[in-house]
């Protein structure tokens, strides 16, 4: 058949463009699945607007007002609870009282109408998650939500996927501290946290599992 | 007596009836050049026809649930698992031929490997449908497969299940190889031989540029080799992992050592009667057999023979270690299996792979053609019946009474399983039509006229 080729020369080089091919779509879906469509990837940074352009950073950071005294239910029950306009009410009586902001809280108070708040941290019905057991572990609020303190708007920062969540639970020791630090925004971790962490997980009977039911309820 | 010598012996000849080498080519290549007679377009439509029954079943599956089969408590794996080792067995003797016999250098084999391989990877084919879609929501199927995931969620390494797709993916992947690799030879001989552009570019394409030089040769025959030597330890190792499906389980009845070779066994015997049935209708209706003589027939008539005694012996095995073992729960598997609620599916069995192969120990019966196609026939029932006696009958019987139950197909049980020979079938019959069912060069190279001292004065 000399002289009478069916093929052009360059079809010698097919195969291989065809088996890199291959192997490169395939590692394309997996990344696509892997990164792509993970919540670090789709749920990070979600920073919704607010109806009250509410300043974390003012409010915890610079007046130090401490997590727990608008998140009243955080230690003692599986959800930390978004505060009633009563709670803003307890200061804004008298502070700032002609700001446009303030006279919509004072209207959403005489009316006896929650303001609508936006949820910023989400997780599926399907996960279950109690922010009491956490908090009596000795888990702060900042593994988890970040420098609230420092935040104008909230936004989330960290993934809160099923690998995060399993990341602590395989290994809690270096996300553990004492109770009292826990909503310290400023705590730092000190350079004995491994032996510190062994200590609090005796103390706290720290002990997470990693089966099915414990979050899929 | 001079030993530096080797010893003249007349070997009986493997082609048979005066064959020269374009007659071989004439011979394999007419089916696929020549028009398509008129049976095969009917066999096409009803293959078709079942194939649209399997996917109707499948869908209406997956659309409505895992529920419109008979699973329930306590029977949770039903004909999809019976049909899925079912048909992954049948694959095996194509492996077997291809690649040990290859090994062992036994050349009577040439004939019937291309058929067979073609019938492993089919078969395969089928069996990767049923764990498919027996997960019920097909589109969480990716679970299955070890992928990086954000839920840092990964199979359980240590489930038998997980091993079982490893090796039914690298044995259906190795067969695939295999089957084209031998392939590359014929498909020139086609190419070459094409009266179209259409068929010149198609074959062409698929022969990889193959222009039969000795230096390609060279490197197609290492090539060859090497995948003989990885598909053979896949014929033992698919089948033992399948059979650890049940046997890593606690089961009275699945729980045995003897379940790796026994399945083995088992799926060599099942595949031998499944090449004897579909080789002897293609040789009668392809005119080959002066290819495929008596001698190829009466081998895989003994080997039949063999692998059901292996059989029988295991069933044999099991009624005694119950007995042995003194394990009460045992025990009681096994007298249930032989006399209680299933024991019309267990002599069914008893009496098509121990019983009727014991023809074959006379030579009166190893060359009856049609005695030979209904043993076939019965192997391959009585083959069904081993997996399904061994899924439902332990399960069916708890280990507590009260969750005792007695497991029925629904239609669409039936129906799929039905439609899954569709699937066979439509693959086969496009295999007869488009490929050389026949291995063309390695028929050729067993041939005297091969011998390069062929003709030359002793």
């Amino acid at each position: 058949m000399s002289g009478h080729n069916i093929f052009p020369k360059w079809s010698n080089k097919l195969p291989a463009f065809i088996l890199a091919g291959l192997l490169g779509a395939g590692s394309v879906v997996v990344v696509i699945f892997w990164y792509w469509f993970s919540p670090a990837n789709l749920n990070v940074g979600y920073q919704p607007k607010q109806p009250i352009p509410y300043s974390h950073r003012l409010h915890a950071g610079e007046l130090g007002i401490d997590c727990r005294y608008c998140h009243t239910g955080v230690e003692k029950s599986p959800t930390a609870g978004i505060p009633p306009t009563e709670t803003c009410m307890n200061c804004h009586k008298l502070i700032k009282k002609n700001s446009p902001h303030i006279i919509k809280l004072r209207e959403s108070f005489s009316k006896n109408v929650p303001i609508e708040w936006v949820r910023v941290h989400q997780l599926p019905d399907y996960a279950y998650f109690d922010h009491s057991r956490h908090i009596n572990s000795g888990v702060s609020c900042v593994s988890c939500h970040g420098r609230i303190d420092q935040m104008e708007t909230v936004r989330q920062v960290k993934p809160l996927s099923m690998g995060w969540c399993l990341d602590c639970h395989r290994d809690p020791v270096p996300h553990l501290r004492p109770k009292s630090e826990v909503t310290n925004m400023d705590w730092v971790t000190p350079s004995n946290q491994e032996e510190e962490g062994l200590k609090l997980k005796a103390l706290y009977h720290v002990n997470p599992r990693e089966d099915c039911t414990t979050c899929h309820r | 007596m001079n030993t530096t010598v080797d010893l003249e012996v007349k070997r009986r000849p493997l082609v048979t009836g005066n064959q020269t080498f374009e007659s071989i080519s004439d011979i394999v290549c007419k089916p696929v050049e020549a028009t398509p007679p008129k049976w095969w377009h009917i066999a096409l439509l009803g293959s078709i026809t079942l194939l649209a029954l399997l996917m109707s079943m499948i869908g209406y599956l997956v659309w409505e649930g895992i529920g419109v089969w008979g699973l329930n408590n306590p029977v949770g794996w039903g004909w999809a698992i019976v049909n899925f080792v079912f048909w992954v067995g049948i694959g095996h003797a194509g492996t077997l031929i291809s690649a040990i016999l290859f090994l062992f250098r036994q050349k009577w084999r040439t004939s019937i490997n291309r058929f067979a391989e073609a019938m492993t990877v089919f078969a395969v084919i089928c069996a990767l449908v049923f764990p498919g879609i027996h997960v019920g929501r097909i589109w969480m199927a990716y679970f299955m497969f070890p992928i990086p995931n954000s839920m840092a969620m990964w199979p359980n390494f240590r489930s038998a299940l997980l091993w079982d797709v490893f090796a039914v993916g690298t044995y259906f992947t190795v067969s695939l190889l295999f089957w084209y690799v031998g392939l590359l030879p014929d498909l020139a001989t086609l190419r070459d031989r094409a009266k179209t552009k259409t068929k010149k570019i198609v074959y062409g394409l698929f022969a990889l540029g193959w222009r039969g030089s000795s230096r390609q040769w060279h490197h197609y025959e290492k090539a060859y080799m090497i995948l003989a030597a990885i598909a053979t330890p896949l014929v033992l190792s698919v089948h033992s992992i399948v059979s650890f499906d049940f046997a890593t389980s606690q089961l009275p009845g699945w729980h045995t050592t003897i379940f790796p070779p026994y399945f083995v066994a088992g799926a060599v015997f099942s595949g031998f009667a499944m090449v004897l049935t579909l080789l002897l209708i293609a040789r009668q209706i392809f005119n080959m057999k002066e290819l495929v003589t008596m001698r190829h027939l009466e081998n895989m008539c003994k080997f039949i023979l063999a692998t059901g005694m292996m059989v029988g012996y295991a069933y044999a095995m099991e009624f005694f270690m119950a007995w042995y073992s003194g394990n009460p729960y045992e025990q009681f598997a096994f007298t249930n299996r032989a006399f209680g609620n299933y024991a019309w599916a267990y002599w069914i069995m008893v009496s098509c792979n121990v019983l009727s192969p014991q023809f074959f120990w006379f030579k009166r019966f190893r060359n009856n053609i049609k005695l030979m196609w209904v043993i076939s026939i019965f192997v391959n029932i009585g083959m069904w019946f081993e997996r399904f006696v061994i899924t439902v009958t332990s399960l069916s019987r708890d280990f507590l009474p009260s969750s005792w139950g007695y497991y029925s197909p629904t239609f669409v049980d039936v129906c799929t399983f039905i439609g899954s020979f569709g699937l066979f079938f439509t693959l086969f019959l496009l295999f007869l039509k488009f490929l050389p069912m026949v291995a063309i060069s390695e028929v050729k190279g067993v041939m005297p006229e091969a011998n390069p001292h062929h003709k030359e004065a002793h």
